[in-house]
């Protein structure tokens, strides 16, 4: 084993594979290189197949180079790779799965779809060249894709009159449709505005709970991340950084140079305690602090709901502060504070009990507010974000 | 005005549509190769390509005579397959106007072809399509204007070869006598009515067929990846 495989495993947290036999089960064993001028991409990973893994980094970390190399579109990879005991690539064996031997789906930035077929006829190609496996895949027909992104509408439409958002979710039933063991979702938020992409993320939330393949979604936006995936593998400069649960991983310090420039957050997870009526709120329960939220229909008392609260809408006092417009206020310890001498602003991290939050704050209020790493301080939440994923 | 025979315009079309039902056949795989090759032999092998374009055709012609020639191995060996010389013949005429006019397909589709960039050839992939089946189902129709064009220009090309094949197949009426060859004879023997309107069909020939060309290309949609 090479120096970088050491430094490697030892960055990588719960679930981190190391062994590199291969097992039947369900899991996808990533040893991968690829190397190009002066970028150089090694990853090794054991992923479990299933549920929803982000790959996360900033841009040019490897992100979309280790999606092609595992669709087979990578000519320089070098290495191994394999889904439940399936190899697609042994270079030392000699093995290397051509791309459309190879099941996955996927969708493209761009979209990519057929220009000269309206979107039926996209559906139609991948269903046509897809064989229904025993199993989950053959569960999958073209009305259930098509009611699950409600394709009806578009289906005699070609895709230069759809707009981004309905590219994306034809691009979607298309991948879908090519029944595959394994999807593999490059950022396909990233093309979109804000509105659009609002509009498109409760059919990716809805996607893995209604088809159940495992799903690679890359992406460099946090808030989707903590949103869609079960867990992250975090890439910097072409190597794995961190590879656990979605909560664990985004708390990590040491991910704070690579999250910043993308909107730190903090993922809660927190119990219902109380529907709120009256004033149409739920109270959550976190560590025996409380929190309220706009009312949670779809959650019953006792559920758990993930928040993401970003580190912009966190703000710190010293003191519990008097009566504010501000609904949640988190009594904890500061256990980090990162000063950024080029900008304004400082990165605090405020340790809650189980969970920690992140807090962007000026340097100059830092300093006004004396805030010395262990001393008490107050979390003053402006807002939070709610994953809707559960109960759908 | 005298009526010309209409041997002559009758080979050139046939000479024309064989020469570019075959460059179909063997220069779209040429092409497709070139356009996604890395390999180093590429430019040796475009340079090759487009020899044609700018060698006279008189040398062209030449070696080509010398090719075919019953001495040389491939005229030998068509003498002793067909029993008939290649020179002089409509076969020796279709083999060079297929390596006269090979630049006029492989351009137009290579350059087809590369304008499709990777994208719609990985999606292909990526829903099982093999290579083949992408190329025919993606490729190929997403390349349907470069098709045209390619068609157009190699068979406008071949009906207007002189040089070449004045040296491979000579004259002989309904053989080897195409319509420039017999507008070429007419002026030789100053027989200048029959030059004009066999001259004048073919001015009109190639401007109905470029007018059709630009006013399909326009209607044909166009593909944006």
């Amino acid at each position: 084993m090479s120096p970088e495989h050491d430094a490697m495993g030892s960055a990588g947290t719960a679930g981190s594979g190391t062994a590199a036999s291969p097992k039947p089960e369900a899991r996808l064993e990533v040893d991968v290189r690829v190397a190009f001028g002066a970028f150089d991409l090694h990853v090794e990973q054991a992923i479990p197949a299933a549920g929803v893994t982000a790959v996360f980094g900033p841009s040019g970390s490897g992100k979309t180079t280790l999606l092609r190399s595992l669709l087979g579109f990578e000519a320089g990879s070098r290495g191994r790779i394999a889904l439940n005991g399936d190899v697609w690539l042994d270079s030392e064996a000699g093995v290397d799965v051509p791309p459309h031997r190879r099941p996955v789906g996927c969708t493209f930035q761009d979209g990519r779809l057929f220009p000269h077929l309206d979107v039926a006829g996209n559906l139609r190609y991948a269903d046509r060249r897809s064989t229904p496996e025993p199993g989950v895949e053959a569960s999958i027909t073209r009305d259930d894709v098509v009611d699950a992104l409600d394709l009806g509408p578009l289906l005699d439409r070609r895709p230069h009159t759809l707009s981004g958002g309905e590219r994306q979710r034809a691009a979607l039933g298309r991948a879908l449709l090519s029944r595959p063991r394994l999807l593999l979702l490059d950022e396909p938020l990233s093309a979109l505005d804000r509105r659009r992409k609002a509009e498109i993320m409760p059919y990716l939330l809805a996607l893995h709970p209604r088809f159940g393949i495992p799903t690679l979604y890359v992406s460099h936006a946090v808030d989707e991340v903590a949103l869609l995936a079960d867990r992250v593998l975090v890439l910097a400069e072409g190597r794995a950084q961190a590879f656990g649960g979605t909560v664990e991983v985004l708390e990590q310090l040491d991910l704070a140079p690579l999250t910043e420039r993308f909107r730190a957050a903090a993922v809660l997870e927190a119990t219902v305690s109380v529907h709120d009526d009256e004033y149409r709120l739920t109270w959550l329960d976190l560590d025996g602090q409380r929190l309220s939220v706009p009312r949670i229909d779809h959650l019953a008392v006792g559920e758990s709901a993930r928040l993401l609260v970003r580190s912009r809408d966190v703000s710190l006092a010293t003191e519990r502060p008097s009566p504010t417009s501000i609904r949640n206020v988190l009594s904890g310890v500061l256990v980090s504070l990162h000063q950024d001498e080029s900008t304004a602003f400082a990165e605090a991290t405020v340790d809650l009990g189980s969970h920690r939050l992140r807090a962007r704050i000026t340097r100059a209020s830092a300093a006004e507010l004396g805030l010395a790493v262990g001393s008490p301080v107050f979390a003053l939440l402006k807002s939070v974000s709610l994953d809707t994923r559960a109960g759908r | 005005m005298s009526l010309p025979e209409l041997g002559p315009l009758w080979l050139s079309l046939q000479l024309a549509a064989s020469a570019t039902v075959v460059l179909l056949v063997l220069g779209t795989p040429l092409a497709w190769w070139l356009s996604g090759t890395r390999s180093r032999l590429k430019p040796v092998v475009e340079a090759v390509t487009a020899l044609p374009l700018v060698l006279p055709p008189t040398v062209l012609g030449f070696y080509l005579l010398l090719l075919m020639s019953p001495r040389s191995w491939l005229g030998g060996l068509w003498v002793e397959v067909t029993d008939t010389t290649l020179t002089f013949s409509f076969a020796g005429l279709l083999v060079a106007s297929v390596i006269y006019s090979l630049p006029f397909m492989v351009q137009p589709l290579q350059a087809a072809f590369e304008s499709l960039g990777r994208g719609p050839l990985e999606a292909a992939a990526a829903l099982r399509a093999s290579p083949l089946d992408a190329f025919l189902t993606v490729a190929a129709p997403l390349s349907l204007r470069g098709f045209l064009t390619a068609s157009v220009l190699t068979f406008a090309h071949t009906i207007g070869e002189f040089g070449v094949v004045l040296m491979v197949g000579g004259n002989i009426p309904g053989k080897t006598r195409v319509i420039s060859i017999a507008i070429y004879e007419h002026v030789e023997t100053l027989r200048y009515a029959e030059a004009h309107t066999l001259a004048a069909g073919l001015l009109l020939f190639a401007f109905v067929v470029l007018v059709f060309v630009y006013v399909f290309n326009r209607r044909l949609p166009v593909h944006v990846a």
